[in-house]
């Protein structure tokens, strides 16, 4: 268990850093939250128009070993906010099942793929409000990638190789369609399943818009 | 080896003494007298339960009991349920299934926990077994209506169908709602639990299927079922025990009254759970039952606050099971101290779990209060936001006959609020004082200090759940030598590495599994025990790619040991890593 964490206590963490520019909390991503007494929002994210690189790597597993935090180039954040991100991002904790995690809301839990990356990935699309917050959910889970906001499109990075993938759904008729095409609430209701697919083979579908369309109808 | 008593007996007679034995336990005595005994037993053993489904392969269950009726299985480890097993990890009951269909024909029963079935293992149940009853999947996953319409549609015999807090897909049916497709002379329906389904019930055939099962006991409905239909699935079965509500966010007189009406006529009900979206007024509706129950699940009920339940319990004398959410708070946890004198056990869960303050005025003093004045609790999962050892102490010697505690203090490390101390001395007070503790859950600030008392005092403890405790690995140590009845031990963020590990390496062959994530332990102490102990399969789960493209002494991220019979699995997906892995080799 990392040094950092082995003192910690939560109190003097939160009260003595500036969280100006990440103001990151213990909410699940996109979770939004009622302003506390003391004006502090709470489950608040950074916006889109910042494009930061988020590349947080797998922040809750420590490397004593010198060379083996070398490796681990993606945390390119600093010491404070970084046990900030992991407090924010500690997976299954508190221990409460999914079912039970808002218990006001429904959930509606999809599944989601990368292209090349063998493991999926559930998302509750009720926690979001929008294509911000979940894009920005996704970057959080498939830690390689960068958001690139680039002439209004959400694309996926990999920095790595530079590839590039594209957010797609698959809807309750079974087609495939680019993420962001249609209002936020229709999405939750039909979208079935995720897929961040290789730009590459993201022609031919369902054009974005009318000047972006692609050769094949 | 000599059959002396064996053979002065008849096959018969033995046999029929041995059908007086249940236990599993104590059928694994009787099997253990000698041969002859050996033999009766296992082909007349019919009830089998496997803890972990790759500690034994259906070929060896298969090999030594040939005539199994009632199977039960359970597949992923308990931290799957917050989400820390990765999908594709594991668990498919399917070539169980498919062995199962050949060899017990007879089969009766099948029960499966955190287990992947896919539609077409719940088709080949439904073709293969005569006699089917029993069909519960608990926190299971990979199916959907499609499998459940083959069900129906096939299991002539079918009892109990329950399905609790499984993902089930929805599918629109061409066919017609899946439960539509018991068919019309289908009249032998005791259970239904389809509380976990997220989609539209056709009401019709639910209240066919309703009206035409004399012997329906248990009826769990989903969300989807609004309260006015209720009224009149009552009506149809007013011998129900056990029931679960849809929701019912408005409140109106008409149809309060007709659940009035109806639940005056259900004079077995003594169980109710659901109240998704509930108006409070409806529970006016539930008064008149209320002396008469004995369970009431009310976790979902996230509409009903402190006053309305406080009403509530104060009217269920007879209650022997609350699980409740933590909107009853310290003042609603009073008055069902005060009320229900025959409390067994109690679940309070959060409202708010990722909230940073405190959202109800629920503290320890609520537990305390409960534990006062209720003589019969002895399983408690609590959730709460500050705790103290004065309240641990108390309520452990209040409470020595506990058997289940589990508390979970939401913030990571959170001190005695009063002292500012470490919890160890309250949680060593209760597993000093309940003798016959079982189940144990720590949580809040913990040193190795604790650890030496739960392996001093835990010589009961079967299973253990830690998170964000201790300082070294002693602590592990601690657990390892002084837990003697130790099964189940999973351990998530603590400074444990591979000293604790190696040293009680024999340790984990009594066990039936281990689990350990975010801890220190190395992948080179992993192989190495792997290696040394050929009848454990020492899984590390590490989505980060292969192992030895790190340091040996680099932690793995998450690591299941569990003893086993049948050698390593065949069906693991690519980020789990085992001591035969070798990437330079280009295996995986």
């Amino acid at each position: 268990m990392s040094p950092e964490n082995r003192n910690y206590m939560p109190e003097s963490d939160v009260v003595g850093l500036n969280l100006k520019e990440t103001e990151l909390t213990l909410g699940m991503p996109g979770e939004t939250r009622v302003t506390t007494d003391t004006g502090v929002k709470l489950g608040t994210k950074r916006g889109f128009s910042e494009t930061i690189d988020l590349n947080l790597g797998r922040s809750n597993v420590k490397c004593h070993d010198k060379v083996c935090d070398d490796e681990l180039e993606n945390d390119v954040l600093g010491g404070a906010t970084k046990s900030l991100t992991e407090k924010a991002q500690l997976v299954g904790w508190p221990p409460v099942r999914a079912s039970r995690k808002n218990v006001m809301k429904s959930c509606k839990f999809i599944k989601v793929a990368v292209d090349g990356a063998p493991y999926l990935r559930k998302v509750d699309l009720e926690m979001y409000n929008s294509y911000q917050q979940l894009l920005s959910a996704l970057e959080d889970m498939f830690s390689c990638l960068t958001i690139r906001n680039y002439l209004n499109e959400k694309k996926l990075m990999d920095p790595a190789n530079g590839v590039e993938y594209v957010a797609t759904y698959e809807d309750r008729d079974g087609d495939w369609m680019l993420v962001g095409d249609v209002p936020w609430k229709m999405f939750v209701e039909s979208c079935k399943r995720v897929r961040l697919m290789k730009s590459s083979e993201a022609i031919g579908l369902a054009p974005r818009t009318p000047q972006k369309c692609s050769s094949t109808a | 080896m000599k059959m002396m008593m064996g053979s002065s007996f008849p096959e018969e007679v033995l046999e029929h003494v041995f059908s007086f034995i249940e236990r599993d336990k104590d059928r694994n005595a009787i099997s253990t007298v000698c041969q002859s005994w050996y033999e009766i037993e296992r082909w007349s053993r019919r009830r089998v339960f496997v803890g972990n489904c790759y500690a034994v392969s259906p070929a060896i269950l298969i090999k030594r009991f040939p005539d199994v009726r009632c199977l039960e299985l359970k597949g992923k480890p308990h931290f799957a349920d917050f989400n820390l097993v990765p999908e594709g990890w594991g668990a498919y009951v399917a070539p169980w299934i498919a062995a199962a269909s050949s060899a017990y024909p007879w089969l009766e029963e099948i029960r499966l926990k955190r287990m992947v079935i896919p539609d077409d293992s719940l088709e080949l149940i439904s073709k293969s077994f005569k006699n089917f009853k029993v069909l519960v999947l608990s926190s299971c996953e990979g199916f959907s209506t499609e499998g459940l319409a083959a069900i129906a549609a096939n299991c002539r015999n079918l009892r109990e169908l329950d399905l609790r807090e499984s993902e089930v897909e929805d599918l629109n049916q061409s066919s017609g709602h899946w439960l539509s497709h018991f068919p019309d002379n289908y009249t032998s329906l005791v259970s239904l639990n389809i509380a976990c389904l997220n989609s539209e019930v056709s009401f019709t055939a639910l209240e066919r299927l309703v009206g035409r099962c004399p012997n329906l006991r248990t009826l769990r409905l989903n969300r989807a079922v609004p309260l006015d239909r209720l009224a009149i699935l009552l009506h149809r079965a007013p011998q129900l025990v056990e029931l679960g509500t849809g929701e019912a966010s408005d409140l109106r007189p008409d149809v309060l009254s007709n659940l009035l009406g109806a639940f005056s006529r259900c004079k077995e009900l003594k169980s109710l759970s659901g109240f998704w979206d509930v108006a409070p007024g409806y529970l006016t509706g539930v008064y008149p039952i209320c002396p008469r129950l004995t369970s009431l699940n009310l976790s979902y009920a996230a509409t009903i606050q402190s006053s309305d339940l406080i009403k509530l319990v104060s009217q269920c004398q007879n209650l022997q099971k609350l699980w409740v959410l933590d909107y009853i708070e310290d003042l609603g946890l009073e008055a069902l101290a005060a009320s229900c004198k025959d409390l067994r056990e109690l679940r309070v869960f959060p409202s708010e779990p990722f909230g940073v303050e405190p959202n109800v005025l629920l503290t320890e003093q609520g537990l305390v209060s409960v534990s006062e004045g209720c003589p019969k609790l002895h399983s408690v999962l609590y959730f709460c936001r500050q705790m103290s050892n004065d309240a641990l102490r108390t309520i452990a010697r209040n409470r020595p006959n506990m058997t289940r505690f589990r508390l979970c203090i939401i913030e990571p490390r959170t001190p005695d609020y009063l002292t500012l101390e470490s919890l160890d001395m309250g949680f060593g007070a209760i597993v000093e004082h309940c003798n016959d503790l079982r189940r144990l859950s720590l949580s809040g600030l913990l040193t190795d200090r604790v650890f030496e008392y739960i392996g001093t005092y835990g010589k009961k403890l079967e299973m253990l759940s830690v998170a964000f405790a201790g300082d070294s690995d002693l602590g592990l140590h601690h657990i390892l030598s002084g837990c003697e009845n130790l099964r189940k031990l999973e351990i998530r963020d603590c400074p444990f590495g591979d000293k604790a590990l190696l040293a009680n390496a024999a340790k984990l062959e009594t066990m039936r599994s281990l689990w350990m994530s975010s801890c220190s332990v190395s992948f080179g102490a992993c192989k190495l025990l792997g290696q040394k102990m050929p009848m454990l399969n020492v899984e590390v789960i590490d989505e980060r790619g292969p192992p030895d493209s790190r340091p040996e002494s680099c932690p793995v991220e998450k690591l299941y040991i569990y003893r086993t019979v049948s050698g390593p699995r065949l069906d693991m997906p690519g980020f789990v890593w085992t001591k035969d892995e070798d990437s330079a080799l280009g295996l995986s």
